[in-house]
């Protein structure tokens, strides 16, 4: 909006004149002023089909004089002359003039009226139907429906469990033929695939012949159904929604730093949805990126701290405590450090601690570069390179490391949340290094080989920050406990550090942040909590 | 047997029916020709675009597809010259229970709607025009198809028609066999090779985003074959015809009760309900008595025998007073009809004696209304086939006593707040029929 002028107009709203774009549509103006208009197939992100008729309001014009001038009233404000039949709010622009009731007697009617008409033949199995808590019909049903029944025939039969796509299944029963999904899947997907079968109440939703809804974006259509009709074949049955707890953080899947809500019960990530934000990812987000969670809770997780030669159960201070002996006092050359770009803004500043504590220049991150999709997916496949970038940490010296490895150059290695093995060197190099200090939170090819392993946290099970390939410094928030022993990475890092050069002071992740933001220039002025749930532009 | 009598009435003044079911007469553009066809096009190549529009809006010209919006009106909201392409439509998607007037017209005389069709063309600047035929209409549509041949190798349209420098194409299209496809936005949808789903208006009126969203002419066929004739009798004869507000002559398709269902063709406002139905169709059956009209195609509401309607009116002394309209007496035109509740919509009329059940006949009216309901809006697409089915149970003998309130319920609960007028068209019969034959509801209600 800056920079180009908006033409506003004059609308009341339920007596009150209020200004707002011309051009704004109706119901965004109804509810920027507190009103809230009950709606089904509009979707802020879509295009006004008007077909549920669930906003309907009542709409008045300026009155207009012979000479098309508007007629005042006492107060110097157009008079009204209201139309006897009602309108779609969704599809109505505001104009100079216009008045609007949103909760008039006509009004509360058409939305009675509307919902006994969707009710009628819609399967009452909110028992057993996933989309319960979070239904829009049967939110709508306990504020605008009667309480009973007046059918007396029997409701429209149509196919259920349909499978039409990798990760949906459609019931068609519980469909109220609002086309979202459809409008989903030409407009932001542009995968057209969904359409209409059949005619009047007997409309089936459906795919198109030899089409199938698999496109990288199709649990968007879940999320934007406002009933049971599509549902994830992942979430199903698996937690009633309002035992969820929702936790806002985004996604470390790629470079584009989706924002994410985590939705979690008793330690368990149970599903990952899309949360808006404009200067991201708008309300979607890709199904490859929200269903990378599962492996949160797998059996590849380390638990515990472990150090060579040592029995389990290891304690954290021992683990700690051999992994700075060894590292101590060892020459700058010989040593390595391997961070990653998913790691947090606040845990590369702690690298980059560490490396100075130990003198090393061998630092890199892997890089992962990728073919991206041009929409949500990103060439970068690194949550947060900007961040390593911003740090200094994005050398571009990890070929070169991974050769002095192999060479037997370098023998005291540090691998942070990486894979060695994804780094070029080979087993036979880890094996014969005199040290390797692994920190991740998922066994790989490297752990066999550590001399010493500390467990850390995955994504949902920490706090910090990241910047994305946008240049977006966005707030990851924890949702889940870690698992067993393990950490918070910052902590880890923050005490091998201080056993390694002495007390740091850091006693928590806002003063982590604190010390990033006074030694980076871009972040001047910035805390962690001023970031925000939708990011800062850096 | 023709659905047209040979002999018209004397109440009858045939212009578009004129060579209708006439012996000898046949569809191609020799016949058409000889009986003077194209004259008025090339009388129109003559004139300013601007003077043919006129001309139309002086004779009073409305729509006969239902709506009855003046045609010149319709056609002024082209800009001749703002540079887009413009698209005329033929609404030939007649499918109004009740109406069969066009198929008489695409079937035997297609030239009279390709000329009025061309002339309006010529004077909206419009290059390209579609005639949408129902799927029902398969014949037809050769038919209309043939006769474009035929007038685009004499030269009366296609390229530098008449030599007027001014080109013509002209596409048959198709229907794929449903009702919703006779609302206009719908039928462009169709067009477009889309689900017939109708479009919400505003933003989406024909003259502004019609057909691939270009300024879109709309025209039922019998319109357009009325254009012909305003240029061959002239403005002001043709809207003396009519009544001050309907120009010229209108066709009225009569089924049900009577001795001779059929198509007609009267002047605007020249005949009341009493002489088309004893005295041009003549009579009812043998032994019966009237019960009720339904107007203007089954989804105009419902006339009952009898009744006597209050109307504003002029008294011997020229100030406006109620006076008393027995139903008889009740005039077919536009406005009359309006004023006591109901519409000319299509001119479909039909008759029912008293060997009638309203319940039936309403059922019937509602089955066809649910399945032809498209479904894209809610109010519509659940009441419509709820509806449907209470008066099939109502029929079944399982009637309940609420069953008159909810269907009234159901019925007010569509109206006016759908998309498109098909939500009027479906309710419209269960409100006028429980309003008009309430006993007959309650007695089915209580069985």
């Amino acid at each position: 909006m800056s920079g180009t002028a908006v033409t506003m107009v004059n609308v009341q709203v339920d007596g009150e004149w209020k200004q707002f774009p011309k051009g704004m549509r109706l119901i965004e103006a109804c509810m920027q002023s507190g009103k809230f208009i009950p709606h089904y197939c509009y979707h802020p992100k879509l295009s006004s089909p008007g077909n549920c008729r669930m906003c309907l309001v009542e709409l008045g014009m300026p009155k207009m004089t012979p000479d098309r001038k508007s007629v005042l009233g006492e107060d110097g404000r157009p008079e009204l002359s209201w139309s006897p039949r009602p309108v779609i709010s969704c599809a109505t622009e505001v104009s100079e003039g216009m008045g609007v009731r949103t909760s008039s007697p006509l009004v509360e009617e058409c939305r009675n009226g509307v919902m006994e008409f969707l009710l009628i033949n819609h399967p009452l199995d909110c028992p057993i139907c996933d989309k319960a808590g979070e239904c829009r019909l049967q939110e709508f049903s306990v504020e605008f429906g009667k309480g009973e029944s007046r059918l007396l025939e029997e409701k429209v039969k149509k196919p259920k469990r349909v499978d039409i796509g990798e990760r949906i299944v459609l019931d068609d029963e519980r469909c109220i033929m609002c086309s979202r999904c459809i409008r989903f899947m030409q407009e932001i997907a542009k995968d057209d695939v969904l359409g209409f079968l059949n005619r009047g109440s007997h409309t089936t939703l459906a795919v198109y012949p030899g089409k199938r809804l698999d496109s990288n974006y199709s649990l968007n259509t879940v999320d934007i159904c406002p009933v049971g009709a599509l549902t994830s074949k992942d979430f199903r049955f698996k937690m009633r929604v309002w035992f969820l707890k929702e936790t806002k953080s985004i996604d470390v899947t790629c470079g584009t730093g989706s924002n994410i809500v985590i939705s979690s019960r008793e330690n368990i990530v149970r599903r990952i949805t899309p949360r808006e934000n404009d200067a991201v990812n708008s309300c979607w987000m890709p199904d490859s990126h929200r269903l990378n969670f599962h492996y949160l809770h797998s059996d590849d997780r380390l638990k515990e701290p472990a150090v060579r030669g040592l029995e389990s159960p290891v304690a954290w201070k021992t683990a700690l405590a051999t992994a700075a002996e060894k590292l101590r006092g060892s020459r700058p050359e010989e040593t390595a450090v391997i961070a990653s770009a998913r790691m947090t803004l606040e845990e590369l500043f702690l690298v980059r601690r560490l490396a100075a504590a130990l003198g090393v220049r061998n630092v890199d991150i892997l890089p992962r570069p990728q073919k991206g999709d041009g929409f949500l997916v990103s060439d970068d496949g690194n949550p947060n390179t900007s961040g390593a970038k911003l740090l200094g940490l994005a050398t571009g010296r990890l070929p070169e490391i991974a050769q002095a490895i192999e060479a037997g150059r370098v023998t005291k290695l540090v691998v942070l949340g990486e894979d060695a093995a994804d780094c070029g060197i080979s087993e036979t190099a880890l094996k014969s290094l005199d040290l390797l200090v692994a920190m991740g939170f998922l066994a790989n090819k490297t752990t066999p080989h550590a001399t010493v392993v500390l467990p850390s946290s995955a994504w949902a099970e920490k706090r910090g920050s990241m910047i994305n390939v946008k240049g977006r410094l966005q707030r990851l928030n924890q949702a889940i406990q870690p698992p067993g022993q393990a950490r918070d990475d910052w902590e880890i890092l923050r005490d091998l550090i201080a056993l390694l050069a002495g007390t740091n002071g850091l006693h928590s992740i806002e003063e982590v942040f604190r010390q990033v933001a006074a030694e980076t220039p871009a972040l001047q002025g910035l805390t962690l909590s001023r970031i925000g749930d939708l990011g800062i532009q850096l | 047997m023709s659905a047209l009598h040979p002999t018209p009435h004397p109440k009858e003044r045939r212009i578009i029916f004129e060579n209708i079911s006439k012996p000898g007469y046949a569809a191609d553009i020799d016949t058409y020709i000889a009986n003077g066809g194209y004259e008025s096009l090339k009388k129109a190549v003559t004139m300013k675009p601007s003077e043919i529009i006129d001309a139309v809006k002086a004779a009073n010209l409305r729509g006969r597809g239902g709506a009855g919006f003046p045609c010149g009106t319709k056609w002024s909201f082209i800009k001749y010259d703002d540079g887009k392409p413009h698209y005329i439509v033929v609404n030939g998607d007649e499918s109004e229970p009740g109406t069969f007037k066009d198929r008489y017209i695409l079937h035997q005389d297609p030239h009279q709607l390709i000329e009025g069709l061309a002339i309006s063309a010529f004077a909206t600047n419009t290059r390209l025009a579609y005639i949408y035929i129902r799927c029902e209409f398969p014949h037809a549509a050769k038919i209309v198809w043939k006769a474009i041949q035929e007038a685009k190798a004499r030269g009366f349209i296609g390229k530098n028609l008449l030599g007027s420098g001014f080109d013509l194409d002209i596409y048959v299209h198709q229907g794929a066999g449903a009702y919703i496809c006779g609302e206009e936005t719908a039928l462009l949808e169709s067009l477009e090779g889309k689900r017939a789903y109708p479009r919400i208006k505003p933003p989406y009126f024909p003259a502004v985003l019609g057909l691939y969203m270009k300024p879109t002419i709309v025209n039922n066929v019998e319109t357009l074959c009325h254009v012909k004739h305003i240029l061959r009798i002239g403005a002001a004869e043709y809207a003396r015809m009519g009544t001050p507000g309907d120009g010229g002559t209108r066709t009225m398709c009569v089924s049900g009760d009577v001795m001779r269902p059929g198509i007609y063709e009267f002047p605007c406002g020249a005949v009341t309900i009493r002489e088309l139905i004893f005295d041009v169709c003549g009579g009812l059956k043998p032994g019966r008595t009237l019960k009720a009209v339904i107007p203007g195609g089954s989804s105009a509401k419902i006339m009952r025998a009898g009744e006597v309607y209050k109307i504003k009116g002029k008294g011997p002394d020229g100030t406006m007073v109620d006076k008393d309209l027995p139903m008889l007496d009740v005039v077919m035109d536009a406005s009359t009809l309006q004023s006591v509740g109901t519409m000319m919509g299509s001119a479909g009329v039909m008759v029912l004696d008293d060997s009638r059940d309203m319940v039936w006949a309403l059922n019937n009216l509602n089955q066809f209304y649910a399945h032809e309901s498209c479904g894209q809006c809610t109010p519509c697409r659940e009441g419509s086939l709820w509806m449907s089915k209470m008066t099939t149970r109502m029929l079944d003998g399982g009637g309940r006593d609420k069953d008159p309130k909810t269907l009234q319920d159901i019925a007010n609960n569509i109206a006016g707040r759908t998309i498109c007028a098909f939500g009027e068209a479906c309710s419209w019969p269960t409100q006028s029929f429980l309003a008009k034959f309430p006993e007959e509801f309650e007695k089915a209600a209580r069985s």
